[in-house]
């Protein structure tokens, strides 16, 4: 069967079909370990690190041949699916996706081996798999039909791996939680989707789901687009998560298996982010414009608001947890900033996000496999009996500051300066919680690392040479992306460039008021979201 | 030679990956002279950059060498490059070549300590993360160095962790820098919305050609100064640097004396031409807050008695001569006294940590005594420094002080005059408690059980944390030794650098001109000379009023000198402790338990009861639901996959 798609595939599209082979490899992978028997459990292990091995090598393989200079889709796989709906198997990356496609690559095979053994290793491992082939497939899709699809098979392994083989006697609730919240989301996600298409089919007579086809979407009126936008953008803010839908957030971190947390963190969230540009911004842009100034104050309230409550919790994966909240508003603010240097700065924040915060996760897990504990009280003096993991964290802990040189700092950096320009003042709030992501890691590493040894930490293992090969790539990334970014960010930004000069035209004038008369020569580029014209068509709107 | 440039940072770095890598199997002591070698290199690659520079034309001394893009989104594109020209040269020259003295002192003063490779790995990266500060031609990259001294000063301070105290003053250091470092980060937001770029040449261009308005200029200003404020300790984020001193000595002398601590004078000094274009008032802020911390330290300083602490607010004190030069357009004043005070307040830490090493960890002045009969090198150089920080012709101290204080005489912000005489006042104070210090420690009773004779019990009874048992005080080793006979000729002849006699020979300001513009000072030699006369003479009083009461009676008679509010530092630690941390942990429990918990929760979990209501039985229904329709999903996913596969190989 699959060589018959292969085959397929490449008399559609020449060469390998590379994005195809992303969401396929591990996909058919679960379903060989489910189909294992239970005499040959050896092969599991194998199996699984085996196929997300080979695809994290077609992720990076595909990060060598994206070309920069496309700010395009590319590598587009096209194949009719229900014809007579419109519907096909439609993948392609662009800047905005790539980083993402092949942070997903790179985490699962950490996750697979980075935790010690779970019990019921083959089911455990076919979720995981199954889960990488969705998170690939919400990255890749370019039919809103099968992102839907994809969407909600993501829930399912990640339900049952909090369920299954979570900690704690809340993970059932957690799971079930964390499942309900994003199903109350999708709904909305559906529902919009098919009045969408719906909506074209009756403006245009054809009947499809290919969002390019779908983006200039002038056959809208304003009002439709402002409740499709808000439809769409209600189920990735609840993914986000956004402030105040985020409650769902901790309890699933907390509860979830370290794995569940490093995919969670690492690339899960990033599904909100990436769909409130994907299909949000890209989709609606007028709507997005409108909306904008609910997401900026939403992101600015949830960095405030995760710092302050991470800084007072007592659980170290729930802290995390908080700072995720926090780490996520500055991307939402990014996004909404809607310049150029705010939504690449977005992008890249949600990749740097997405190799700090699984980095911690690893970290914790294996503090909690030896101490079976994460309360911060129950842990001191971890510094003086393990101080190569205790010198990994800190590494972590400034990424995850902002230290400059450290990954956390481009993206940050970039965020904030691209809303000063076109919202100042959101961005100076904003960068009061600079302040607060100090506070609560340094309180937390303070208590858990520093000090003397009690009696239960004396004699705690190291890091043993796995956990070292483990965190070792996500160092590698966290030393790269700080010092030379560029790389990166010369594959986002054609990409951003081209959605906002796409949207540009739809988008409300953004005040500026600390630069206007200030001799600032505003650049050729779109770096100042200005844009004449659209300001008598949006302000007619409002009446 | 100029193109060798990027080998200062890079032999500091070099040191710090090597160290990182095989530090700890190198050991003791080559992982010291190691380091000691990278500091030592770069700064003598900086000695070829200077001769070269100096070799220039002074209008040509300005040398930017791009290295690599390093951010770069549209209009903002930031690079990592080189800045040489006579202000960073001169930063350069003084961080490299007292940091190798220090280095080298360290191997002393570090030996036996279970992580001493470690420690030499963040002192080389400090170095680095310094010099990244002040070579960077741009303000992106100098906060990369901003942050990388702030982060080698959290781990450098905290680097005896075991210890709870200094743990905290870690993490304080950190956090309070945070808040500095908010007011620099949207210092440059503005610059950059205003101008499109953040390097120095692209920003202070648009500013020289009128293209930054007032107001522009006036609240980056402010912002940067706050930065400022929070790296270089002033009201009112000075708090950190006190418990600072919780990390090893050669880490007070070498960040938190000498180098990181003047990196917000720099950054003042470097962006001269924005504060040229703000608000006068703009000044008047940076002179007040300047002048006010330079008096409000010292009258701290009267009262402490660890020997430490005594240094730490000085340095707080000293800076606050910086920043009050600078308040008066005299930035050749501040940069001479950043770079005396370096000498002459390193060399007093060096001496403070042979005291403390030749005293088996004993920092309490009150404990001491008579140590020059024991530590003759460590007195002897120790006294120069004294000296030169009392304001005593013709010690270096002096020259740099007496130009501050003329400057504060001349200046022409708002109450110049009562700067200029809360400026005298401190240089009072400042001879007092240092002269206080040295009697206590070197001169009078040995008030030490001494562990040949073991006679002598200390006046106070039992030394505070009772574990010090007799000591018998020794000089401390040949690398200690020399570093400190360095800094005392540097603190010595150091004023020579700048002499007021004649335009010619104030060679330091004529170098830093073309970086920091020019200031002229308008009093003739005689004014200049009664100024000086009466500088002078407030030293020799603070020094004859600390005789009178430190050696002329039992020090019993002096309990009344040093109440309890001062000893205490004013109480600020507490003040701060009530203002902001306990309400900020109540709005942090609110949001936590309350808002989050409750509020948010319970909407959630309340919206999930109706529905229980509603459909009777759910609980059993609701949780059955979430499977099957798990399970439905899962299935369905198959479905979909398996007849995709049919359809392409159909």
């Amino acid at each position: 069967m699959i060589a018959a798609l292969l085959s397929e595939a490449s008399e559609v599209s020449p060469g390998f079909p590379l994005l195809s082979m992303l969401i396929i490899v591990p996909a058919v992978a679960a379903v060989v370990l489910s189909l294992l028997p239970a005499s040959r459990r050896e092969l599991i292990r194998p199996i699984a690190v085996t196929a997300s091995a080979i695809t994290c090598g077609l992720s990076l393989y595909l990060f060598t041949q994206f070309d920069k200079a496309d700010p395009g889709f590319q590598f587009v796989s096209k194949h009719p699916w229900i014809n007579n709906m419109g519907i096909s198997w439609n993948l392609g990356v662009d800047g905005i996706s790539l980083l993402l496609v092949v942070l997903t690559g790179i985490l699962f095979p950490l996750a697979l081996v980075g935790p010690r053994e779970e019990h019921d290793q083959k089911s455990y491992m076919a979720w995981l798999l199954l889960l990488e082939a969705g998170v690939m497939g919400v990255f890749l899709s370019l039919d809103l039909f099968l992102f839907f699809v994809f969407f909600e098979v993501v829930l399912v392994p990640m339900y049952f791996l909090i369920n299954g083989w979570g900690h704690g006697d809340r993970k059932t609730y957690s799971a079930m939680k964390f499942f309900l919240y994003t199903m109350f989301g999708s709904a909305f996600l559906l529902v919009a989707t098919l009045a969408l298409v719906y909506l074209h089919r009756n403006a245009t007579g054809t009947m499809t789901f290919d969002v390019a086809e779908l983006a200039h979407a002038d056959f809208l009126s304003v009002t439709q687009s402002r409740w499709l936008f808000a439809a769409f953008a209600l189920a990735f803010a609840i993914k986000v998560p956004v402030f105040p839908l985020h409650t769902w957030l901790p309890d699933a971190h907390t509860d979830a298996p370290t794995a569940g947390s490093v995919i969670l963190a690492g690339v899960l969230l990033k599904m909100g982010t990436y769909g409130l540009i994907r299909f949000g911004i890209y989709l609606f842009p007028a709507a997005a414009s409108w909306f904008a100034p609910t997401f900026l104050t939403l992101g600015v309230i949830g960095i405030l608001y995760g710092a302050l409550a991470a800084v007072v919790q007592k659980d170290l994966k729930r802290l995390v947890a908080y700072s995720s909240v926090a780490h996520l508003g500055f991307i939402v603010l990014g996004t909404f900033a809607l310049t150029r240097q705010g939504l690449t700065g977005a992008v890249l924040q949600s990749v740097n996000h997405g190799v700090s915060t699984p980095a911690l996760f690893l970290l914790i897990g294996w503090i909690y496999e030896r101490r079976h504990t994460r309360e911060i009280s129950a842990l001191k003096g971890l510094q003086k009996v393990a101080p190569v993991m205790a010198g990994v964290f800190t590494i972590v802990m400034l990424s995850s500051i902002g230290v400059p040189g450290l990954n956390g700092f481009a993206g940050e950096f970039i965020i904030l300066i691209g809303t000063f320009i076109s919202r100042p003042v959101f961005a100076i709030v904003a960068a009061t919680g600079v302040i607060l992501a100090a506070l609560y890691l340094l309180w937390a590493y303070q208590r858990s690392f520093h000090g003397e040894p009690d009696e239960a930490s004396v004699g705690m293992a190291d890091l043993n040479l796995r956990e070292k090969l483990v965190m070792a790539p996500l160092l590698v990334l966290i030393v790269l992306f700080g010092v030379y970014p560029k790389p990166f960010i010369d594959r986002i930004e054609p990409s951003v460039a081209e959605l906002l000069s796409n949207t540009s035209g739809h988008r409300e004038k953004a005040e500026s008021p600390l630069s206007s008369g200030d001799g600032y020569v505003a650049p050729t580029g779109s770096n100042k979201p200005a844009t004449e014209g659209s300001q008598s068509e949006d302000e007619g709107d409002h009446k | 030679m100029i193109d060798l440039v990027w080998l200062i940072p890079a032999l500091p770095l070099a040191g710090f990956c090597l160290l990182l890598l095989v530090g700890k199997r190198i050991g003791e002591p080559i992982a010291g002279y190691l380091a000691t070698a990278m500091t030592g290199g770069a700064f003598l690659v900086a000695l070829g950059v200077f001769f070269d520079l100096l070799s220039r034309d002074s209008e040509k001394r300005a040398v930017t060498n791009v290295l690599f893009d390093w951010i770069k989104v549209g209009q903002l594109d930031i690079k990592a490059a080189t800045l040489v020209d006579p202000l960073s040269i001169t930063m350069v020259l003084f961080v490299t070549g007292i940091g190798t003295l220090i280095h080298l002192y360290a191997i002393g003063y570090m030996h036996g300590d279970a992580r001493f490779s470690r420690f030499f790995t963040y002192l080389n990266l400090f170095v680095f993360s310094m010099l990244m500060l002040v070579l960077s031609d741009n303000f992106v990259l100098m906060f990369l160095g901003w942050e990388g001294v702030g982060t080698c000063s959290y781990l450098l301070i905290s680097f005896w962790f075991e210890k709870d105290s200094a743990a905290t003053a870690g993490k304080k250091a950190f956090v309070t820098n945070r808040v500095g470092d908010f007011g620099l980060m949207v210092g440059m937001f503005l610059l950059f919305n205003a101008t499109g770029a953040l390097t120095y040449n692209g920003v202070f261009g648009v500013a020289n050609n009128g293209g930054l308005t007032r107001n522009t200029a006036t609240a980056a200003a402010l912002m940067l100064f706050l930065g400022a404020c929070g790296k270089s300790a002033q009201l009112p984020l000075y708090v950190w640097l006190p418990d600072a001193m919780e990390g090893p000595t050669p880490v007070s002398a070498l960040i938190h004396a000498a180098t990181m601590v003047t990196a917000g004078v720099y950054l003042m000094m470097r962006v001269y031409p924005v504060l040229e274009v703000a608000d006068p008032a703009v000044y008047t802020v940076i002179a007040w807050v300047g002048g006010l911390t330079a008096l409000f330290a010292a009258t701290i300083a009267v009262a402490q008695d660890d020997i430490k602490r005594v240094l730490a607010y000085s340095t707080i004190s000293q800076l606050g001569y910086m920043f009050l030069a600078i308040g008066m357009h005299a930035n050749a004043a501040a940069a001479f006294h950043m770079i005396t005070h370096a000498f002459f307040k390193a060399l007093m830490f060096l001496g403070a940590g042979s005291v403390i090493h030749g005293m088996h960890d004993e920092q309490n002045i009150k404990f001491m005594g008579n140590l020059r009969k024991w530590m003759p090198i460590t007195f002897f150089t120790y006294l120069l420094g004294w000296l030169a920080i009392s304001g005593v012709p013709p010690f270096s101290g002096f020259w740099s002080k007496d130009e501050v204080l003329l400057s504060a005489y001349e200046g022409s912000v708002g109450g110049a005059k009562v700067l200029w005489i809360i400026g005298l006042l401190t240089a009072l104070l400042t001879a007092y408690y240092m002269s206080r210090q040295v009697f206590l420690v070197f001169f009078g009773k040995e008030r030490f059980l001494h562990s040949t004779t073991g006679g002598i019990v200390p006046v106070h009874g039992d030394s505070h944390d009772g574990h010090h048992g007799p000591v018998t005080p020794h000089e401390s080793p040949w690398q200690m030794t020399i570093p400190l006979m360095v800094l005392a000729v540097l603190s010595l002849i150091g004023g020579v650098m700048n002499l007021p006699f004649s335009a010619s020979l104030e060679r330091l300001a004529l170098w830093l001109e073309p970086s920091v513009g020019a200031h002229e000072f308008a009093s003739t030699g005689s004014t200049k000379l009664v100024l000086a006369l009466i500088a002078v003479a407030c030293g020799l009083v603070g020094m004859g009023l600390a005789y009178k009461l430190w050696l002329g009676r039992p020090l019993e008679a002096n309990a009344g000198l040093e109440p309890p509010i001062l000893q205490r530092a004013y109480g600020v630690d507490a003040l701060y402790s009530n203002v902001i941390e306990k309400p900020g942990r109540k709005i942090a429990d609110f949001v936590a338990d309350v808002f989050d918990g409750k509020l948010i929760e319970g909407v959630v979990n309340g919206s999930g009861s109706i529905v229980k209501l509603v459909g009777g039985n759910v609980r059993k229904l609701q949780s059955g639901f979430v499977r099957n329709y798990a399970l439905m999903i899962a299935a369905g996913m198959v479905v979909l996959l398996a007849y995709a596969l049919v359809r392409a190989a159909a």
